[in-house]
C-alpha cells in the first residue's frame, strides 16, 4: 500500500501544477514577453513552434504533474487490490470545537482506486491531446487553459478521496468552479460566457440539495455521538446504516438532498438543461469533465453513499425511474440534433442515465463499469470530435462529409468509439451495457421493469444517432466546412483538410484500444490468466457494498446487439444509402422533430416560464415589495440607530483624562451596585 | 538563586539584555538600518531559549518547573502556558521591530532606545506571562507599563505627548485600583501567592452571596477593573483611542497585540489558579459575559464613525477584547458536561489569530501611512492601484478581522463561539455574531475606499524589504491558520492544560 504522503502527492501534484503555472508562470510572462511585443507576435522569445519557452513550460508541467498522479493512481490501485480494498488511512482532525468534530482524510476503497484510475488516466491523455488542439491559443491563454485543467484534475481527485463527507462537499464545489472557468474559457464569446453561467447555475440548484442533505445528516449527529460515530465520516455513515441509526425517512430524506446534487451534476431529468450547452468550451474540456469525469461525478456520489440508498426503497425507484427516463430522453434529442458535440452530450447524457438506471437496482458494480468503460469510449469520441473540428474548421455536421479519407485515424477511432457507444459485443460498452440491462431485467417488480424497457429503447436510439453522425462527418462528400455558405460564427476556424498532429492522434490511438478491449480485459466472463474471473466486480464487493455478481445473460444479450443493429441498420438507410428519405420523415412527424429540435421546450420552460413569469414577475416581485416597503425602512432604522448610537457613545470620549479616570469608578461602582442589588 | 533559576530566566534575561545590547550598538552604528537587524536577529535568542525551555518541560513529563529566589514562596513558574505566551510575544514583538524599521526614520534621533523601549516592555510582559504571585504581577505589570508610556510620547509633537501622558496616568489610576484588589484579597486570606489563595478561600466562601461574600466581591470586581484597563474592556477602555490615535503607529501595533496578550494572561492565570472555585467561576463568569457583550457592542458602534484608521482599529481591538471574554466567560463549571479547557484555549487560540491579522493589518497600514503621510480612511482612496500588494494584505486582514472564511479570523471566532454554546451562553454567541455583523460595515468600509474609489494621486506606493517580509510573514499566518487551524488549536490547548488540573 502507499504510504499516506504519497496519496496525499496525487492531489497535490496536480494543485502544485496549478499554483505554479497561475502564479509564477503567469505573472513572468508578464515580465518577460511585454503584452505590446506578444500582440506583434515578436519571434525573438518564441521556439520554433511559435510558443516560448514559458508557455510550453506550463503544459509540460501540466501534463508531468498528472503523469505522476497516473502513475501513483496505478501503484494505489494494486496495492488496494493486496490489500482487500481496506483503506489503511487514518483521518486527521482538522476543526474540532467541543463536540463538533470536521476531520479530513483519505479514504482508499475499491471505488476511489477505480475513480483516481480513470480520472489520472483520461486527463493525462487530455491534457497531451491540448497540446496539439489548443496550439492556436497565445501564451497567455494557453497557461490558463492549462492551470483551469490542473486545478480540475485535482479537484477531482479531492473529491474522490475524501473521507469526510464535508471534505467532499468542498472539492464537489470546486469541481463545479473549475468548469465553470473552462466552460466560459473563451469569455470573449457571448454563448461561452451564457453557458458556463448556466452550468453554474443548474448545478447549484442540485449542490443546495446536496448541502441540505448533508446539515440534515448533522442534526442526527446526537445519535452518532452515542454510538461512538462522527456523522460527517464516510466510513461512519456506512456503519451508522448498518446499525440502523439511519432508517426509513431519515435515510429517505438525505439519500434525496444527496441524489439532487447528483441530478445536478450528472445532469439527470430535469436538471440536463446545462450539458449540452456546456459544449461552449474547449473540446478537450467536453472530454474530460462533461463526458469521463465530473458529470460521472454524480453517480460517483450516489455510489459513495449506496448504503444509505439501499437503506431507503423509494428513493431507489426514483432513481430507477429518472435514470431509464433521462437515458431515453436524452437519446431522443440526440436523433435530431445537428452538432456534433452535442449530439455527443445528449448521449452523455443518456449514459449516464443507465448508470443511474443500475445503481437504482442495486447494481452497484455494474454502475461503476459502466462509468469506467464510458469514460475512455466517450472521452475518444470527444477528442475525435475535436480532431475533426481541427480539420474542417466546425462542429455543424451538415457542413462536413468525406473526412474518411482525409483523416483515416480520427475516422477509425472514431468508428471505434462509436460501435463501443452502441453497444456491440466484444467492445468494452457492449459488456457494459449488457450488465445494465440484464441487471434492470432481473430486478424485480414494475419499477425495474419499466426501467428495463426505456433503456432497452434508447439502447436502439443510441445506435441510430452515433452511426447517424458518422456517417454525417465521415462518409459522402464534403460539404466546405467553415467555408460554407450560410454557416453560423466559426471563431474565425479555416479549413484545413489534413490528420490531425501527433499530440492529438496519440491519444486517440490509445483511447481506441481501451475503447475496444477494456469491458472484456477488466471484468472477463471466465479467467484470463492474470485477471481473474469477475474481478472488477468482486473487488468493488470488498467495500462497503455487498455485490452480487450478474451472469452473462444468453439471450438478453443478443436481443439487445439486435436492437442496436437495427438502430445503425437504420441510419444507414437513412443518410448512407438514402432508402428512407429524412427529410419526409421529418415532414411527415413534424411535430415530434419540432419538439425535439426544440428540446422538448424545456430552456424555454426553465427561462420564460419559471425564471422570467414566476421568479422575476411572481416571487422576486412579492419579495421586491416586502423589501422596499418593510425590510428596508428596518434596515434605515437600525442604520440610523447605529450611526446615532455610536455618535452619542463618542460624545463620552472627552478627550479630558480626568473623566476617563472618573469613568473608571463609575464602571466599577455599577458592576459592584449590580451585584449587590440583584443577590 | 541558583544556576537551574537562570536557566528558567534565561528568555526574559536575554530579552532585557538584547535591549541593552541596542542602545550600545545604537552608540557606535551611524546606519540605524542595522539596529533593525540587530534586533530581529537577537531575537531569535529568546525564542530559542524558550523553546528548550518547552522541550526540557515535555522531556521531564512535568506541568511547570518553579524558580527558587532563596524566599519561602513560589513567584516565577515555567509552564507550558507561559512559554505559548512568550513564543507568542518574541513573535510579534519581531514582526512589530520589523514593521517599524521604516518608520523610525521620522524621529530625529534615540533609534535604539525606540527599540529597547519596546523590548523591555516584551520582557516585562513574558514575566507577567511566568508569575504566580499577586506582587509580581503588580511589579511586572509596572515594568509593561512605563516603557510603554515613553514610547506612546516618543514622537514627541503634541498628539504623541498627549497620548504618553494620558497613559502614564490612567495607567496609574488602574494601577492604584489593582492593588486595591489585591490588598483585600490578601486581607481575606493572609496569602499573596495564587494557588495558596485558591486554598484558604476553600473554607471561607459562603454559598448564599455573590462571590461568596461582599469583602470578596470588591476584591475581584476591583481586579478585574485594573486588568479590565489592559485589555481596554468597556468601562475601562477611555484610554484606548485616544492613545492609539497618538502613538507612533508601530506602538499602537505593538499595545494591540502584546499589551492585549499579555493581559490575557495574567487574568487567565489569576481567575483560574487564584478564584476557580466553582462557586467563584460561576459569578466572575457572568461578570465576563457582560463585560463582553457590552464592549463588543460598543467598540463596533463608535468605530463605525471613524475617519481615521488608527482610531478605528483603535475601537476594533476594543470589539475584539469583547470577543477574546467570550473565551473568559466560558467556563466549564456552568455546565456538567462541558470540555475543561475550551474557554481557556478559545482565548489563546483568538489571542494568537488576533495578533496575526491585527499585525497583518498594522504593517500595511504603516507601510501605506508611512508614504503617504496621512492616517485618514479617505487618503487610502484607490490604493489597490497604487499599492496593490499592501492593499491585498490589508483587504485580506480586514476579512478575517470580521471573521469570514479562509481566514484565521473566521476559524476562532467559530472556536470561541462554539465555546459559548458549549457552557450555555448561548445569547452571548449570538451577540458575538450579530456583532461580527456589524463589524462588516466599517472593516469593508476600508476595502471599498482602497478598491472602488478612485485614487487621489497616481503615484506608486513602494515599500521596504523588512516591511514587505512583516507583511508577507503574517499574511500567510491568516490563511496557513485559516485553512489549517488544528496545530495551533492544539498547542493552545496543551498550553492550558496547566490551570484546570
Amino acid at each position: 500500500m502507499l504510504s499516506e504522503s504519497l496519496v496525499w502527492l496525487i492531489l497535490f501534484a496536480p494543485l502544485a501544477a496549478f499554483v505554479i503555472i497561475g502564479f509564477v508562470i503567469r505573472p513572468l510572462m508578464r515580465l518577460v514577453i511585454p503584452v505590446a511585443a506578444q500582440e506583434h507576435g515578436d519571434d525573438s522569445t518564441h521556439s520554433a513552434h511559435g510558443r516560448s519557452i514559458l508557455g510550453g513550460s506550463a503544459g509540460i508541467l501540466a501534463i508531468i504533474a498528472i503523469g505522476v498522479a497516473f502513475v501513483l493512481s496505478i501503484v494505489a490501485l494494486f496495492g488496494s487490490i493486496d490489500n482487500h480494498g481496506d483503506s489503511p488511512y487514518i483521518a486527521h482532525d482538522w476543526l474540532t470545537v467541543g463536540n463538533l468534530e470536521f476531520t479530513i482524510g483519505i479514504l482508499m476503497d475499491p471505488l476511489t482506486t477505480i475513480m483516481l484510475v480513470v480520472v489520472t488516466s483520461v486527463s493525462l491523455l487530455v491534457q497531451i491531446y491540448s497540446v496539439g488542439y489548443m496550439s492556436h491559443e497565445d501564451d497567455r491563454g494557453y497557461a490558463r487553459y492549462y492551470a483551469y485543467m490542473s486545478l480540475f484534475s485535482a479537484s477531482m481527485i479531492g473529491l474522490v478521496l475524501a473521507s469526510n463527507i464535508v471534505q467532499l462537499f468542498a472539492f464537489w464545489e470546486l469541481v463545479g468552479l473549475s468548469s465553470y472557468l473552462l466552460i466560459g474559457f473563451w469569455f470573449t464569446r457571448p454563448s461561452a460566457v451564457a453557458a458556463a453561467k448556466k452550468a453554474f447555475i443548474v448545478t447549484r440548484i442540485g449542490d443546495f440539495g446536496l448541502l441540505l442533505g448533508i446539515m440534515y445528516l448533522f442534526f442526527h449527529q446526537d445519535a452518532f455521538t452515542a454510538a461512538g460515530l462522527n456523522s460527517l465520516d464516510i466510513v461512519d455513515i456506512y456503519t451508522a446504516v448498518d446499525a440502523k441509526i439511519i432508517a426509513g425517512g431519515v435515510a429517505t430524506w438525505i439519500a434525496a438532498g444527496i441524489f439532487a446534487g447528483a441530478v445536478g451534476k450528472s445532469g439527470q431529468f430535469p436538471l440536463h438543461t446545462w450539458l449540452p450547452d456546456a459544449m461552449e468550451g474547449p473540446t478537450p474540456v467536453s472530454a474530460l469533465i462533461h463526458a469521463a469525469t465530473m458529470v460521472a461525478a454524480g453517480v460517483f456520489l450516489v455510489a459513495r453513499f449506496f448504503p444509505v440508498f439501499e437503506a431507503s426503497e423509494t428513493m431507489m425507484n426514483v432513481i430507477i425511474l429518472i435514470g431509464g427516463f433521462t437515458a431515453l430522453f436524452a437519446a431522443t434529442m440526440g436523433l435530431v440534433a445537428t452538432d456534433i458535440k452535442r449530439v455527443l452530450a445528449y448521449s452523455t447524457v443518456s449514459q449516464l442515465g443507465y448508470m443511474m438506471l443500475a445503481l437504482g437496482v442495486g447494481a452497484y458494480s455494474v454502475a461503476i463499469f459502466h462509468l469506467f468503460t464510458h469514460a475512455f469510449f466517450k472521452a475518444l469520441l470527444f477528442l475525435g470530435s475535436g480532431s475533426v473540428n481541427h480539420a474542417s474548421g466546425t462542429f455543424d455536421m451538415r457542413y462536413m462529409g468525406g473526412l474518411r479519407k482525409v483523416m483515416p485515424i480520427t475516422y477509425a477511432s472514431f468508428v471505434i468509439g462509436g460501435i463501443s457507444l452502441a453497444g456491440i459485443l466484444p467492445f468494452a460498452g457492449g459488456w457494459s451495457k449488457d450488465e445494465v440491462l440484464t441487471a434492470a431485467w432481473n430486478g424485480a417488480g414494475a419499477i425495474p421493469a419499466i426501467g428495463f424497457w426505456m433503456a432497452l429503447l434508447a439502447a436502439g436510439m443510441t445506435g441510430f444517432y452515433i452511426f447517424r453522425a458518422i456517417i454525417l462527418t465521415f462518409h459522402g462528400d464534403f460539404r466546405k466546412g467553415a467555408d460554407a455558405e450560410g454557416i453560423e460564427d466559426t471563431h474565425g476556424a479555416e479549413v484545413h483538410l489534413k490528420e490531425s498532429p501527433i499530440a492529438m492522434v496519440f491519444p486517440l490511438i490509445l483511447l481506441s484500444i481501451a475503447a475496444v478491449g477494456i469491458g472484456f480485459v477488466v471484468n472477463p466472463l471466465f479467467d484470463l490468466g492474470i485477471v481473474p474471473q469477475h474481478w472488477f466486480g468482486h473487488f468493488l464487493g470488498q467495500g462497503p457494498v455487498h455485490v452480487e455478481i450478474e451472469d452473462f445473460n444468453v439471450v438478453l444479450a443478443p436481443i439487445a446487439m439486435l436492437v442496436s443493429i437495427s438502430g445503425i441498420v437504420l441510419a444507414f438507410l437513412m443518410y448512407q444509402t438514402k432508402v428512407v428519405s429524412a427529410e419526409q420523415l421529418g415532414a411527415r412527424f413534424k411535430p415530434v422533430y419540432i419538439l425535439l429540435v426544440r428540446k422538448y421546450y424545456f430552456d424555454e420552460l426553465y427561462e420564460d416560464i419559471i425564471v422570467r413569469r414566476f421568479f422575476y414577475g411572481g416571487v422576486a416581485r412579492t419579495l421586491d415589495w416586502i423589501d422596499g416597503s418593510i425590510i428596508n425602512n428596518i434596515g434605515k432604522f437600525i442604520g440610523w440607530l447605529g450611526a446615532n448610537v455610536g455618535t452619542a457613545l463618542r460624545q463620552l470620549q472627552t478627550g479630558q483624562t480626568q473623566e476617563y479616570g472618573a469613568a473608571i469608578s463609575i464602571g466599577i461602582l455599577t458592576i459592584v451596585g449590580l451585584y449587590l442589588w440583584f443577590l | 538563586m541558583t544556576t537551574h533559576d537562570i536557566y528558567l530566566l534565561s528568555p526574559e534575561i536575554s530579552m532585557a539584555g538584547l535591549a541593552i545590547l541596542l542602545i550600545l550598538v545604537d552608540l557606535v552604528v551611524s546606519r540605524k538600518s542595522i539596529l533593525t537587524i540587530v534586533a530581529v536577529l537577537g531575537l531569535a535568542v529568546p525564542l530559542a531559549l524558550s523553546i528548550v525551555l518547552w522541550f526540557d518541560l515535555t522531556d521531564q513529563a512535568a506541568t511547570q518547573m518553579k524558580a527558587d529566589f532563596g524566599t519561602e514562596i513560589v513567584t516565577f513558574v515555567v509552564d507550558k502556558f507561559s512559554l505559548f505566551f512568550k513564543f507568542l510575544l518574541v513573535g510579534a514583538t519581531a514582526l512589530v521591530i520589523l514593521a517599524s524599521s521604516e518608520y523610525v526614520s521620522k524621529f530625529k534621533n534615540f533609534h535604539g532606545e525606540f527599540f529597547a523601549l519596546i523590548l523591555f516592555a516584551t520582557s516585562g510582559m513574558m514575566l507577567l506571562a511566568s508569575t504566580v504571585e499577586l506582587i509580581t504581577i503588580y511589579v511586572s505589570l509596572e515594568l509593561t507599563a512605563l516603557p510603554i508610556a515613553a514610547l506612546a510620547a516618543f514622537m514627541r509633537d503634541s498628539r504623541s505627548s498627549e497620548a504618553g501622558l494620558k497613559f502614564l496616568i490612567l495607567s496609574a489610576i488602574s494601577s492604584a485600583v489593582l492593588l486595591y484588589g489585591m490588598v483585600i484579597i490578601y486581607g481575606f486570606t493572609g496569602t499573596t501567592v495564587l494557588a495558596d489563595i485558591a486554598t484558604q478561600l476553600g473554607g471561607l466562601l459562603d454559598g448564599e452571596s455573590a462571590f461568596g461574600g461582599n469583602a470578596l466581591l470588591f476584591g475581584v470586581i476591583l481586579v478585574i477593573a485594573g486588568f479590565g484597563f489592559k485589555i481596554s474592556s468597556v468601562p475601562f477602555q477611555m484610554w484606548a483611542p485616544d492613545v492609539y490615535e497618538g502613538s507612533p503607529t508601530p506602538v499602537t501595533a505593538f499595545l494591540s497585540v502584546a499589551s492585549k496578550a499579555a493581559g490575557f494572561a495574567v487574568i487567565l492565570r489569576v481567575f483560574y489558579i487564584a478564584f476557580s472555585a466553582e462557586i467563584l467561576s460561576v459569578d466572575w463568569s457572568a461578570v465576563f459575559a457582560v463585560l463582553a457583550a457590552v464592549s463588543m457592542t460598543f467598540g463596533n458602534l463608535v468605530a463605525i464613525r471613524q475617519n481615521n484608521i488608527k482610531r478605528m482599529l483603535g475601537y476594533s481591538t476594543i470589539a475584539h477584547a469583547g470577543y477574546l471574554m467570550v473565551g473568559l466567560a466560558a467556563v466549564a463549571s456552568r455546565t456538567p458536561d462541558a470540555d475543561a479547557i475550551i474557554g481557556p484555549s478559545g482565548v489563546l487560540f483568538y489571542l494568537s489569530g488576533y495578533a496575526i491579522t491585527n499585525l497583518a493589518a498594522f504593517s500595511a497600514v504603516i507601510a501605506i501611512s508611512n508614504r503617504i503621510n496621512s492616517d485618514l480612511i479617505d487618503s487610502f482612496a484607490g490604493m489597490a492601484r497604487r499599492a496593490p500588494f499592501l492593499a491585498g494584505v490589508l483587504g485580506f486582514s480586514m476579512i478575517s478581522l470580521i471573521g469570514v472564511p479562509p481566514t484565521v479570523g473566521f476559524m476562532s471566532k467559530i472556536y470561541i463561539f462554539g465555546a459559548a454554546v458549549d457552557t450555555n451562553l448561548e445569547w452571548l454567541a449570538v451577540t458575538g455574531m450579530v456583532n461580527s455583523v456589524i463589524s462588516a460595515y466599517y472593516y469593508l468600509r476600508v476595502v471599498k475606499v482602497m478598491y472602488l474609489r478612485e485614487p487621489i494621486d497616481d503615484a506608486p506606493v513602494g515599500s521596504a524589504l523588512p516591511m514587505k517580509l512583516a507583511v508577507m510573514v503574517t499574511m500567510a499566518g491568516t490563511a496557513f491558520f485559516g485553512i489549517y487551524p488544528t496545530p495551533l488549536i492544539n498547542l493552545a490547548r496543551s498550553a492550558v492544560d496547566v490551570l484546570v488540573s
